[in-house]
C-alpha cells in the first residue's frame, strides 16, 4: 500500500491509498480522481494517463526506456514534458508511499 | 451527496453506460444517477475477453471498471439483472424488467449491440458460442484446450484476436470468412494479407471466399462446419463472429430517429432533448469526414459518455477526437487512427515484412484521412495529429524514414 496524491491541473489535490501491485492509473481510476482518463484500461494503447512525476520521485520511479512503446507514445501526447510518465506504466510498491504526480491540462 | 432532486437512469452498464456514471459525478452532477445492467456483474471491460481473459492473464478485478464500493461510494444505484424494456417520452419514466416503473429527468441510452446470429441449421447446438460478454468468454475458454479445435466463422477483429488466444493455449484455430480476405470490411488489403500471413505462420488455418451451409453435430453438441463446396470442417466448438448489430429497438419503439443505431448530435443527444444515446448503439456524426456513422470501439463509447455528461452538467463540448481503435494479436499491436473515406492511395512507410509498418490512407489531394499502424505507435499518434489537422502529405515524405514523424505532423 502507498499513499499517492495527485494533483489536477487546477490545483484539487487528491490523497488515495493504493496497493501495491496496482498501476498508478489504476489508483486514479478505482477512485474517480478527474484527470486521469485512461481510455484502453492500461494497456499503453491511448496515452490518456499521462502525468507529470514529481521532481522528488523522477529518479526512483524513472523514464520510459528510449524506443519503448511508452517512450512511443508520449512523443505525441498532449503538453508532454521531461518528467512526463504514461502513468498505467508505473506498478505501485510500498516504496511508493507519499509519490507525487501532477496532471496535464487534458488528455486528449 | 444527493443534493439535487433530478434523476439520470442510464439504460445499459457496459463500458458507455458506467463511465457516463462516473464521469457525471467527476463533472460535479449532484442529482440521482440510476445505472440499469443487464448482466450479473457490474461494468467491466470487453476488449480483454478475447485476449488477457482467455488466456487466463486477466481476473476479474481487473476487468472491472471501477471496484464494487465505487457505486455506493459515488451514490449511483448500479441494479444488475435489469433492462429498461420501454420508454414513455411524455410522461419520463421507463418500465423496466423487473415489471417497475422509473422515472427520469434525463434518460441515457447505452444499450450497446448485440453479436449478429446466422441463421444456419445447427446454430442452436451445444458449442456454437458468440463473444460480447464476459459469461460468453468463459465458455469460449472452456472450450480452448490444448488439442481442442475451435472453428472461427467470420475473420474479423474478434475472430483473429480468439484464434491468436486458441493458439496460445495450444488449440487448433480454423478461420473461415466468406470474402476473398480476413478484416474486408475493416482494413485495407495490405494488412489483410499481412495478418493472413502471420496466422497462418502460426498454424491457424484460413479459408476465405467459402460459405457455410449449416453447423453439423451429434447428441446436440457441435462437431462440425459445412462449407457451402460440401467440405467439412472438423471441430469441438465454433465462435460466431460476424458483426453485431445496435440495440436501436427502445429508441425505435419510442418513436426516436434511428439510422443503423441511435441518430444522436455532437452532444450524444438524440432528437427529445431529454434522452442521450452514447456508445455502439449509436449513429453518431463523424464532423472530421463530415457524415454520420455507427463506430463500434471503446474511444467511441468514452468520447460519447464525455459528450453527454458535459452537455448535462452544462460543461462546454468536448472537442471531437480522430476515431481511434486498437487490437492485439500475438506480439503485433495494430492501432487505428481515423477512418479512410475517399482515399484513393495508400502509402506504406516502414517495413512489411518486419512486422513494423504504418499505411496512410490518403485522398487524391494528398489529405491523410487514416493511418493503420502495426507496432509502430509514433506513427499511430503522429497519424492521429495530422488527421484532426487535416494535413495534405506527400507520397515521397511519408515513405522517406529519415523524416520523422515529428516533421510529418509539425
Amino acid at each position: 500500500m502507498a499513499k499517492i496524491t495527485y494533483i489536477e491541473h487546477n490545483g484539487v489535490e487528491h490523497s488515495v491509498d493504493v496497493p501495491a501491485g496496482k498501476s498508478v492509473m489504476q489508483g486514479a481510476v478505482d477512485n474517480n480522481i478527474p484527470g486521469i482518463d485512461a481510455d484502453c484500461g492500461g494497456e499503453c494503447a491511448c496515452a490518456t494517463c499521462h502525468v507529470y512525476v514529481d521532481a522528488a520521485w523522477l529518479d526512483r520511479i524513472g523514464l520510459p526506456a528510449a524506443g519503448s512503446q511508452e517512450a512511443s507514445m508520449l512523443s505525441f501526447a498532449a503538453v508532454t514534458q521531461p518528467d512526463s510518465r504514461l502513468s498505467c506504466q508505473i506498478t505501485v510498491t510500498d516504496a511508493m508511499d507519499g509519490l507525487v504526480v501532477r496532471m496535464p491540462e487534458g488528455q486528449h | 451527496m444527493t443534493q439535487d432532486s433530478r434523476q439520470i437512469v442510464i439504460a445499459g452498464a457496459g463500458h458507455a453506460g458506467g463511465s457516463a456514471a462516473a464521469m457525471l459525478r467527476q463533472f460535479g452532477w449532484t442529482g440521482g444517477i440510476t445505472l440499469l445492467g443487464e448482466e450479473p456483474i457490474p461494468p467491466y471491460q470487453r476488449p480483454p475477453l478475447s485476449k488477457a481473459w482467455l488466456k487466463g492473464e486477466a481476473t476479474a478485478d481487473s476487468l472491472a471498471l471501477r471496484p464494487a464500493k465505487f457505486y455506493p461510494d459515488a451514490a449511483i444505484d448500479l441494479r444488475l439483472e435489469t433492462k429498461v424494456t420501454s420508454i414513455d417520452r411524455t410522461a419520463r419514466t421507463v418500465t423496466l424488467s423487473d415489471g417497475g416503473t422509473l422515472a427520469y429527468d434525463v434518460l441515457i441510452l447505452a444499450t450497446g449491440a448485440r453479436a449478429r446470429k446466422l441463421p444456419l441449421e445447427g446454430a442452436d447446438l451445444d458449442g456454437v458460442l458468440e463473444l460480447r460478454s464476459a459469461a460468453d468468454a468463459d465458455r469460449l475458454k472452456a472450450a480452448l484446450h490444448p488439442g481442442a479445435k475451435l472453428a472461427v466463422i467470420g475473420g474479423g477483429y474478434i475472430g483473429l484476436e480468439a484464434a491468436a488466444s486458441a493458439r496460445a493455449l495450444g488449440a487448433e484455430a480454423t478461420i473461415i470468412e466468406r470474402e476473398s480476405r480476413v478484416l474486408a470490411r475493416v482494413a485495407c488489403p495490405i494488412l489483410s494479407d499481412f495478418f493472413q500471413n502471420f496466422h497462418r505462420a502460426r498454424g491457424v488455418k484460413i479459408e476465405v471466399d467459402v460459405q457455410v451451409a449449416a453447423l453439423e453435430g451429434s447428441q446436440g453438441s457441435v462437431a462440425g462446419v459445412r462449407l457451402g463446396d460440401g467440405r467439412l470442417v472438423p471441430c469441438d466448438a465454433v465462435l460466431v463472429g460476424v458483426g453485431a448489430v445496435a440495440n436501436d429497438e427502445l429508441a425505435r419503439e419510442a418513436g426516436l430517429p434511428c439510422h443503423n443505431g441511435v441518430a444522436v448530435d455532437l452532444s450524444a443527444r438524440t432528437e427529445d432533448p431529454a434522452i442521450f444515446a452514447i456508445g455502439d448503439c449509436t449513429s453518431r456524426p463523424l464532423p472530421l469526414y463530415d457524415r454520420t456513422g455507427r463506430l463500434e470501439s471503446v474511444p467511441n463509447a468514452l468520447e460519447q459518455a464525455k459528450q453527454a455528461a458535459s452537455a448535462i452538467c452544462g460543461k462546454p463540448a468536448p472537442t471531437p477526437e480522430v476515431p481511434w481503435f486498437w487490437s492485439d494479436q500475438y506480439d503485433l499491436r495494430l492501432q487505428i487512427a481515423g477512418m479512410p473515406f475517399d482515399a484513393t492511395q495508400i502509402v506504406v512507410r516502414g517495413d512489411v515484412s518486419g512486422a513494423k509498418f504504418a499505411l496512410f490512407h490518403l485522398t487524391a489531394d494528398g489529405t491523410v484521412q487514416a493511418v493503420e499502424a502495426v507496432n509502430a505507435a509514433t506513427e499511430f499518434m503522429g497519424g492521429r495529429r495530422i488527421i484532426a489537422k487535416r494535413k495534405q502529405l506527400t507520397r515521397a515524405r511519408i515513405e522517406d524514414m529519415s523524416v520523422s514523424m515529428q516533421e510529418l505532423a509539425g
